[in-house]
């Protein structure tokens, strides 16, 4: 059997004209039923050892063409693609063929698959949106399913984002998958390490490079230190760092080529930090995404164990959830209570400026000990390890071991007025990009909390984007930051803390246990502004050290 | 007004002095403020606020306002401001929100006087009335501006901007009441002090936020903005709407622009990332600016001329934690190093170029194409007296203008549309497109034409042509003497007409002599080409002829019917055959001639080297006796396509690579064909002829070209009523299933081509359209247009 005439092209299903898409989808019938063709009839002949091997590696072939149906089946935004896969996986079950069906939850394992918007019952924006995201990526990613709750924010995002990876840029197309692999790897995010290993491939990648950094070329290896400091302790990043990648002789990076992998490696840092606060699972087509056993086996799936987050859990928690109904009601009535407050007495009550000086100070201090309690090592799983080095590395709070870290002030390095020009300088039109988003993230609302409308939340989600700079370091003069102490309780603090931090420890408890009484798409509005607040901090360290180098 | 007179007389009592010196500051500035006496300089930074006094040698430390035991943020300054009216009073804005006002004339050590604590984010810029003592303006992150009278406690009056945070606010000079302030959103705003319900007019300055304004000291209403999309515009305010009247493009965000005293058009600008320097501009001049002050190694965050009426001291700090006072005799001008000659084409062939005025004059002393056809033109820039740079940048413009008819390119268009490049054979492309370019006056292309034809049409008669050589040969002899005499005689300036009927006459005479071998030939040519068209085989014949003696057969034609087609070509092959084969001295005249062949020189012209080349004649004669194959020529064809496209007549060579295909493509290298092919379809672009292009691209046959409209061959159509693309079918719509462009005419969809007016948008078949219009002017939708239809 020649694998050339079976190569499965899935381009043509990306396109706009419904008969280019179902002239590619009969094509993909066709070399399926060629292949079970080919399965059976060795099955049915006496199996030779010699035969066992190349039977096994075509019935895997197989295995990911049906769980790519799969995928499309029910993810793809065009009806006539789902409905012709779904029709296709029927028949080949019908020839005796097992065939996938998705594993756990829809794409989230934190938000019931319900709350969550049906692929085709889109009004006719997302649709665009959809489409779109579905030409460029010949995917519709968990990701996009869940922050289509934001539809505005959810465009610039994939605007931004097909910008970095496909459009005009200094970097070559494989190298911005691989950095991506290795942003995603230091959270140990091997959902978006899955995706882009695929993506990386697909694009005439290496494959010897995904053994291990140490595979790739040295131009590459050079950035894992950045890479390393940026994820965990940005505030460490110095103009030294910068010099000694653009000045290692042959492997050195050009400014603008930094500059795009900056960028590259903060996005995907934070995207890790979305995937884990959502609680994205793996897509559908991806290993752990879908079974070939029957459903009745057993209710166990793999994502499940590596998160430590076992089904039973679930079920607790979410019974605690509905006991406490009536906490959680006075839980929101307290805080838009104290936002009133707040903003009432705001001009009554003036702290003196050395109050205001030790608050930054206090609340810079205390959101290191927010962390959860069970602080136990995970170890990463296999897979994904082998994409960085020195695993021990991680976030280390602010002068925890008697290291001072001089404060990062907004007024002398800002992203409006400093950090947009060098970004739009060295790497045209991404700067006016991440801009939007930014500004779409920090001011979008809907005037609504839980079930109260027409509320300013504008002070709620400064102090949330405050607390994250805090966290890092960075301080506005002109922030008072004994408000973040009133609005946000502990458990909201040690949720945005781990997502932002160490996103890899997130766990179903953390994003149930907080704001019980918000919905979930105000969950993932929180996760939008986390995601931002962090991509911007990182951000101003890495360029604030390239300007200093700069001059 | 009576104080700022004062202040003038002073000065004009006693000039400013000083050097370009710089002092270290222990911290980064963030702004600086002179004093109305220009003797004493204030700079604020997050952890500076000192003021200066500006010696002749140096500056000196006179006052440190940063007392305390511990720095509070009250003292984080973004912005200070000195009172032009009271050298006692200054403002300064704090990074957390606060105004703060000092007064210098407090016994005390702490001089602070008030605090305002409205904002609540941070104050980026305060600014005092420039005539009203106790006025203060502040402009903050939070949107609004707020206006204090130092009188009282609190403010005056609070402006909302109703967007995102104030960058800067400045009042007018001459407008008692009136403020400018600028937005990080792009926008500027006009305000009336005395209303602070909304603002007085509002428009979009930049795109993205405009960090600084500034009003001009003298003109009225002139305002210069700065913004972060590296631009300084200069707006005027006294028409109904803003007006933009000068536009400056940077190389970086423009954080501070300050206008120059006593010279109207110049304003300094400095950059908030990356550019370290400070400009000085002429609004006038955009592009190179007049002045650069070099000194600071990083970012300048705040610049400030020294006195309100002397336009050569500038005053500056800077993250780099020192304050300079920079001479602007000292300046370095970038229009120095400035190359000012440029050369630059026109669109009708016209070409300017600009050098250096000294350079210029004596070129035109020169002059050595005097009482040429074309004629240079001067234009010189008036010098502005008051212009101080004018002559080191200043260069003159000459333009030389294409005659109107030697720099028509009718000619080109006619031949790209008339030229047959394909779908007959060989002979008939090369006699038609032999015609075209002799109907065109252009008679050398003409002539390879038929050269070529003679060359290449000979297919499967080389045996007999063999044989029949002989015969004519013995002929040869005498007549091309003949016709050469008759040529000679002609006076050069005689018309192609004359000579035409000339060569008639001699042909005629010939074929009286050579009757029988003709006829022989012809039948023999008959018999060959059967079943093609009378005009073939008689090219045919003609070519066959032509072997041994061309112009034996033409007249043995040319007697049955069209005389005046057959003629032609006899008459001029004999000249082609001349000037061709010999292509040495027919290059030489050519180049001593004139760059352009037009064609009524060649026509002069040929007619010279004629005797020189009749030597060679015979040369080439004794070629074709030996018979050779056409395989023979492709070096000399190859030379000559060469020839016409080093000329700049790429089109004859593309024409000829076209129509003979094969035969010489294989002799040219694939790269240099290619760029014949890309420069005649760029010529044809630009000439618009679409179609003849999409020709010459379809026959191409190198792959790089002939896949240039392969690409993006779909054409999208949206649906007119739900204007949502239509994706399956171009004439229904999937999402309101409806047919979106149906005939007006016929009331059925229409799925060719669609004809509409661009007036009422009604349309419909093609056809229809055409044959409605025919009949009646108005619409036939019956909407009552009057369409038209060209």
């Amino acid at each position: 059997m020649a694998e050339g005439e079976n190569e499965v092209r899935w381009d043509g299903l990306c396109s706009r004209d419904s008969t280019t898409r179902e002239t590619a989808l009969e094509n993909i019938r066709q070399i399926i039923l060629r292949k079970t063709e080919y399965l059976r009839s060795v099955k049915e002949t006496p199996c030779r050892p010699s035969d066992g091997l190349s039977n096994a590696v075509s019935l895997d072939g197989l295995n990911k063409l049906l769980a790519h149906l799969l995928m499309l089946s029910k993810r793809c935004p065009f009806k006539d693609v789902r409905e012709k896969s779904a029709f296709i996986l029927k028949s080949i079950q019908e020839l005796g063929i097992r065939i996938p069906r998705p594993l756990g939850h829809g794409p989230s394992r934190f938000i019931p698959e319900k709350e969550i918007l049906q692929v085709g019952s889109e009004d006719a924006q997302m649709h665009a949106l959809f489409a779109d995201s579905f030409a460029a990526l010949g995917r519709l990613d968990n990701i996009t399913l869940v922050m289509v709750f934001h539809p505005q924010y959810l465009e610039s995002f994939l605007k931004t984002q097909h910008y970095l990876l496909q459009m005009d840029g200094p970097l070559p197309l494989h190298y911005r998958h691989y950095i991506g692999i290795m942003a995603a790897a230091r959270h140990q995010c091997s959902y978006l390490v899955n995706l882009h290993v695929n993506d990386f491939l697909h694009v005439g990648g290496d494959p010897k490079w995904l053994n291990g950094l140490e595979n790739a070329p040295q131009k590459l290896q050079n950035l894992g230190e950045l890479n390393k400091v940026l994820a965990h302790r940005p505030w460490l990043i110095t103009k030294e760092h910068i010099e000694g990648l653009l000045k290692a002789e042959e492997h050195s990076w050009s400014l603008a080529e930094l500059v795009h992998a900056v960028v590259l490696l903060t996005h995907y840092h934070s995207l890790a930090s979305f995937t884990f606060g959502c609680g994205i699972s793996p897509e559908i087509h991806c290993d752990g995404g879908h079974t070939f056993r029957p459903p009745s086996v057993s209710n166990y799936c793999i994502c499940d164990i590596t998160n430590g987050n076992h089904s039973v859990d679930e079920m607790q928690v979410n019974s605690a959830g509905n006991v406490s109904v009536s906490d959680s009601f006075f839980e929101v009535e307290a805080l838009m209570e104290k936002m009133r407050q707040l903003q009432e007495c705001r001009d009554e009550e003036e702290a003196s400026q050395e109050e205001m000086a030790s608050r930054f100070e206090i609340e810079k201090r205390e959101s290191m000990f927010v962390f959860s309690s069970d602080d136990e090592e995970v170890t990463p799983a296999r897979d994904v390890s082998r994409h960085f080095e020195d695993t021990s590395y991680g976030y280390k709070d602010f002068s925890r071991h008697g290291m001072h870290v001089p404060t990062f002030r907004v007024q002398d390095y800002c992203w409006e007025d400093h950090g947009y020009s060098l970004v739009n300088r060295l790497y045209p039109d991404v700067g006016q990009l991440i801009d939007e988003k930014f500004h779409i993230a920090y001011n979008l609302t809907y005037n609504t909390m839980a079930m109260h409308k027409d509320v300013d939340t504008s002070m709620l989600r400064r102090a949330i984007w405050n607390y994250i700079h805090c966290m890092f370091g960075i301080r506005y003069d002109d922030y008072d930051y004994g408000e973040i102490n009133q609005l946000l309780d502990r458990s909201f603090k040690v949720y945005i803390k781990t997502v932002v931090c160490t996103p890899e420890k997130v766990t179903k408890r953390m994003y149930d246990s907080f704001w019980r009484q918000f919905k979930h798409s105000e969950k993932v509005h929180v996760n939008l502004l986390l995601i931002e607040a962090r991509m911007q901090a990182e951000l101003l360290y890495a360029l604030r050290a390239i300007t200093r180098y700069m001059t | 007004m009576e104080k700022m007179s004062r202040v003038t007389t002073a000065l004009s009592g006693s000039m400013l002095t000083g050097r370009t010196m710089h002092c270290h500051l222990d911290a980064p500035a963030n702004a600086i403020s002179v004093c109305r006496d220009a003797a004493q300089v204030v700079v604020a930074g997050r952890s500076i606020f000192k003021i200066y006094s500006i010696e002749e040698e140096q500056f000196v430390e006179k006052l440190n306002l940063r007392v305390g035991r511990k720095p509070s943020l009250n003292l984080s300054c973004a912005d200070v401001v000195w009172h032009q009216m009271d050298e006692n009073l200054l403002a300064t804005a704090a990074t957390n929100g606060v105004v703060v006002t000092w007064n210098l004339g407090r016994p005390s050590r702490n001089k602070q006087d008030q605090l305002f604590t409205e904002h609540k984010r941070t104050v980026n810029k305060v600014c005092f009335h420039p005539t009203e003592a106790h006025v203060l303006l502040s402009g903050s992150q939070d949107g609004f501006m707020k206006c204090f009278d130092l009188r009282r406690k609190d403010s005056v009056s609070t402006f909302s901007g109703q967007s995102e945070s104030v960058r800067d606010v400045q009042f007018s000079i001459r407008d008692y009441f009136t403020f400018a302030s600028t937005f990080e959103n792009g926008n500027v705003q006009l305000w009336d002090i005395r209303r602070p319900d909304r603002c007085e007019r509002m428009f979009t300055a930049h795109n993205g936020p405009v960090f600084c304004c500034d009003w001009h000291p003298e003109d009225r209403g002139w305002l210069a903005t700065g913004g972060r999309d590296k631009m300084v515009k200069v707006w005027d305010m006294t028409t109904h709407r803003a007006k933009e009247m000068h536009c400056v493009q940077t190389i970086a965000s423009v954080a501070r622009v300050k206008w120059r005293p006593e010279c109207r058009h110049h304003l300094a600008t400095c950059s908030m990332m990356v550019d370290h320097n400070i400009y000085v501009w002429d609004v006038r001049r955009p592009f190179v600016p007049a002045a650069m002050f070099e000194e600071h190694r990083d970012v300048t965050t705040g610049i400030a001329w020294r006195h309100p009426h002397d336009p050569s001291f500038l005053l500056s700090g800077s993250k780099d934690s020192s304050l300079c006072q920079h001479l602007f005799r000292d300046a370095s001008q970038p229009v120095e190093r400035a190359n000012p000659e440029g050369l630059c084409y026109g669109l009708f062939g016209d070409l300017a170029f600009a050098a250096k005025e000294s350079l210029v004059a004596a070129e035109s002393g020169r002059k050595p194409y005097s009482g040429d056809r074309r004629h240079p033109m001067f234009f010189k820039r008036k010098l502005d007296p008051a212009e101080p740079f004018a002559g080191l940048a200043s260069s003159a413009l000459s333009v030389f203008e294409m005659e109107p008819a030697g720099g028509s390119m009718g000619w080109f268009v006619d031949t790209a549309e008339r030229y047959a490049l394909t779908g007959r054979p060989l002979a008939e492309l090369c006699d038609h497109n032999a015609k075209v370019a002799r109907e065109l006056g252009r008679n050398q292309v003409a002539q390879t034409w038929t050269m070529l034809r003679i060359i290449y049409c000979s297919p499967g008669l080389v045996p007999s042509a063999n044989l029949n050589h002989s015969v004519g040969k013995g002929s040869t002899c005498g007549l091309p003497l003949m016709n050469s005499f008759n040529l000679k005689d002609m006076a050069p300036g005689l018309g192609s007409e004359t000579r035409l009927d000339r060569s008639k006459g001699d042909a005629r005479s010939d074929t009286a002599l050579l009757d029988s071998s003709a006829t022989l030939l012809t039948n023999e040519d008959n018999e060959e080409t059967e079943g093609s068209d009378v005009p073939t085989d008689y090219l045919l014949g003609d070519a066959e002829g032509e072997e041994d003696e061309l112009y034996l057969l033409d007249p043995e034609h040319a007697h049955p019917e069209e005389p005046e087609y057959v003629l032609p070509q006899e008459a001029f092959p004999l000249r082609h055959e001349i000037v061709d084969t010999p292509p040495g001295p027919e290059h030489l005249q050519d180049k001593a001639d004139s760059p352009h062949v037009s064609g009524s020189e060649a026509d002069a012209t040929s007619l010279a080297p004629m005797d020189s080349s009749f030597s060679l004649l015979s040369v080439s004669h004794a070629l074709y006796d030996s018979r050779l194959p056409p395989d023979f020529f492709s070096v000399l064809v190859r030379d000559m396509l060469r020839f016409y496209a080093e000329q700049g007549d790429v089109q004859m060579a593309v024409s000829v690579l076209i129509v003979l295909g094969e035969r010489v493509r294989k002799d040219i290298d694939e790269q240099t064909q290619e760029h014949w092919y890309t420069s005649y379809i760029d010529l044809l672009q630009r000439f618009r002829l679409w179609n003849v292009s999409n020709e010459v691209v379809k026959l191409s046959t190198s792959r790089a070209i002939s896949c240039l409209n392969q690409a993006s061959t779909t054409l999208h159509v949206n649906c007119s009523h739900c204007k949502r693309p239509m994706s399956s079918r171009g004439w229904v719509c999937d999402r309101c299933h409806r047919c979106a462009s149906m005939c007006a005419v016929c009331h059925h969809v229409v799925k060719g081509l669609f004809v509409w007016c661009q007036g009422c948008s009604h349309g419909g078949h093609l056809q229809h359209i055409m044959k409605w219009l025919e009949g009646s002017s108005h619409c036939p939708a019956g909407c009552g247009h009057l369409c038209e239809y060209s």
